[in-house]
């Protein structure tokens, strides 16, 4: 078997796999679009962005054409939406009981949670996109470094999906969605929050900081994608989706 | 078809549902039957794979619950208890994702179950905003849209409107031809309307199992005759009763004219060309003589112990 037969087959076991994953995503973004949820989440998310991006610190001000400001403020602000978004994604099906149906089609509860997950994440890379035209508004201005700009984009689809995964976490835990929220901020911050931690601890255990997502995103977002970086989203991800899988298989 | 051997489910303390067995064969519609909380929904939760049972095997066609619940789930198709289906979503969309899910060829198949559903007319409308008996209508669609060969149904008439639930009650006769049913209820004339067999729960345990016409003749052997007759008086008819051989009881009844009584007897034999003679042999008239059939109700409350008899 040549190398190009294995990888149409393993794209081919991957296309497979990803099928039901794939209309539970759709039908979970259509439900976002159904309700005014997703308008008002979007529109909210504008707003406060707009208003940090150009004023804190003002951007006239500083006079230098780069997108620093929005990658700064993001992991902080995603703590808020994220949990705004994914809080419905369990807590309201099994809320409503729509869960026994769902969980009664021919799909294991892993590939639920993926279909979720991947809705969660494509929605927030919705909300997020507009922020393109702040970089359409710089390029007018000036010229950034293009490393930054797309090290940055990266980082933040990588923080919006380890901030959904304990989203989604929180959701399955609860059947209250304003439990799943307050679980999801928690959890989101306490990311954040141990990273900031190293100004006040003892030197000896800065290590601590490399636990924090901001530290992560950091170093991506000045354009250096390295592979450790990579890995940590990655696995609280990979982690998230397979306690969410069993918390589910434990409520049979 | 189905096979359930000794299956247990625990709550914390309570135990939903203890040491079941019993099978299912293939073009059957069985009923299950029992009061509020004896344990049916956790049975049909068990059979669909959304719970796991506590000890106990399950196999349904040629999958076992616990190994291949995926493969359980492809040939079942199930309407858990008041149709739990997306309020946000409109029907067509719903019905599209089930199929995408169970990998069916869509535009077609979704046009043939609505119209054997009934639903063709609210496809364009939220489910949030239908009545009860479209929103059942959905749910059934939705079980039935990958033509599954075991259709499981909680409760599927609770909430209906009489005529919607002789319309869901054909519906499932009609399907049932075909198909292997089950459906749980708490509603006796439904299961005596249905199915051709009935499995009896109370308090988690198998109470009855038997054909439904089985039931109704009644199994321990004691019958209800109803004899009226003219030119008698009651203490006479009652005397010439109790002579028969297997009377046990005689009670009077009250019927305009004539004079009534119920003889209740045991034992194998048929009284009633006995009691044909000694009513002729008094020269007196007999109107009326019928043995009594056990409705399903008396039956369920001998065996439920919810009613004195």
């Amino acid at each position: 078997m040549s190398f190009r037969d294995r990888v149409q087959q393993a794209g081919g076991g991957i296309r497979e796999y990803l099928h039901e994953p794939a209309a539970i995503m759709k039908k979970e973004l259509m439900t976002y679009f159904y309700t005014p949820i997703a308008y008002i989440v979007i529109m909210v998310f504008l707003i406060v962005m707009g208003i940090l991006f150009f004023y804190f610190p003002n951007f006239f001000y500083v006079n230098q054409a780069e997108m620093r400001v929005f990658f700064e403020w993001l992991p902080a602000i995603l703590i808020f939406f994220v949990p705004a978004v994914t809080m419905r994604l369990f807590a309201e099906e099994i809320h409503t009981g729509t869960i026994e149906s769902l969980m009664t089609l021919p799909v294991t509860t892993s590939k639920v949670v993926i279909g979720k997950f991947l809705a969660a994440v494509l929605f927030l890379i919705i909300m997020m996109s507009p922020s393109l035209v702040y970089l359409a508004s710089i390029l007018f201005v000036g010229s950034p470094d293009p490393g930054p700009v797309i090290g940055g984009y990266i980082g933040s689809i990588l923080l919006a999906g380890c901030y959904a995964s304990l989203g989604v976490l929180s959701s399955s835990i609860s059947r209250n969605q304003v439990v799943a929220f307050i679980l999801g901020l928690l959890f989101c911050g306490f990311l954040w929050i141990i990273g900031k931690l190293v100004w006040f601890v003892p030197t000896k255990i800065v290590f601590l900081e490399y636990l924090g997502t901001d530290y992560h995103f950091r170093n991506i977002s000045k354009g250096i994608i390295d592979s450790r970086d990579i890995i940590y989203f990655l696995s609280i991800i990979v982690i998230s989706i397979l306690v969410t899988t069993k918390i589910l298989d434990d409520r049979r | 078809m189905i096979t359930v051997q000794g299956i247990t489910k625990k709550f914390g303390e309570i135990t939903a549902v203890n040491n079941i067995t019993f099978s299912i064969r293939e073009g059957e519609i069985t009923g299950l039957l029992g009061p509020n909380g004896a344990g049916k929904t956790t049975t049909l939760r068990m059979l669909t794979c959304f719970l796991r049972p506590d000890s106990g095997t399950i196999t349904v066609g040629r999958y076992s619950v616990e190994d291949d619940p995926v493969g359980v789930r492809r040939i079942i198709g199930y309407l858990p208890e008041s149709a739990p289906v997306y309020g946000d979503m409109i029907v067509y969309d719903y019905l599209r994702f089930i199929a995408e899910i169970r990998s069916i060829e869509y535009p077609r198949r979704i046009g043939e179950i609505s119209d054997l559903c009934g639903i063709d007319e609210v496809m364009h409308m939220d489910i949030g905003q239908l009545s009860k008996g479209y929103r059942q209508r959905v749910g059934l669609a939705q079980a039935l849209i990958h033509d599954p060969d075991i259709l499981v149904l909680d409760e599927p008439t609770t909430g209906l409107d009489p005529n919607q639930i002789i319309e869901i009650r054909n519906l499932i006769k009609e399907i049932g031809k075909r198909k292997t049913v089950i459906l749980s209820t708490h509603i006796l004339p439904e299961v005596e309307a249905t199915c051709d067999r009935v499995i009896i729960i109370d308090r988690g345990s198998i109470v009855a199992d038997d054909r439904t016409a089985h039931l109704q003749a009644g199994s321990g052997g004691t019958k209800r005759v109803i004899v009226k007759v003219s030119g008698a008086v009651y203490p006479d008819l009652s005397e010439e009763l109790r002579k028969l051989a297997g009377v046990v009881e005689v009670e009077e009844l009250h019927e305009g004219g004539l004079v009534a009584a119920r003889v209740i007897a045991d034992g194998d034999g048929d009284i009633r060309p006995d009691l044909f003679k000694a009513v002729s042999g008094r020269n007196w008239v007999l109107y009326e003589m019928f043995q009594e059939q056990r409705s399903l109700e008396r039956v369920f409350r001998e065996l439920t112990g919810g009613g004195v008899e």
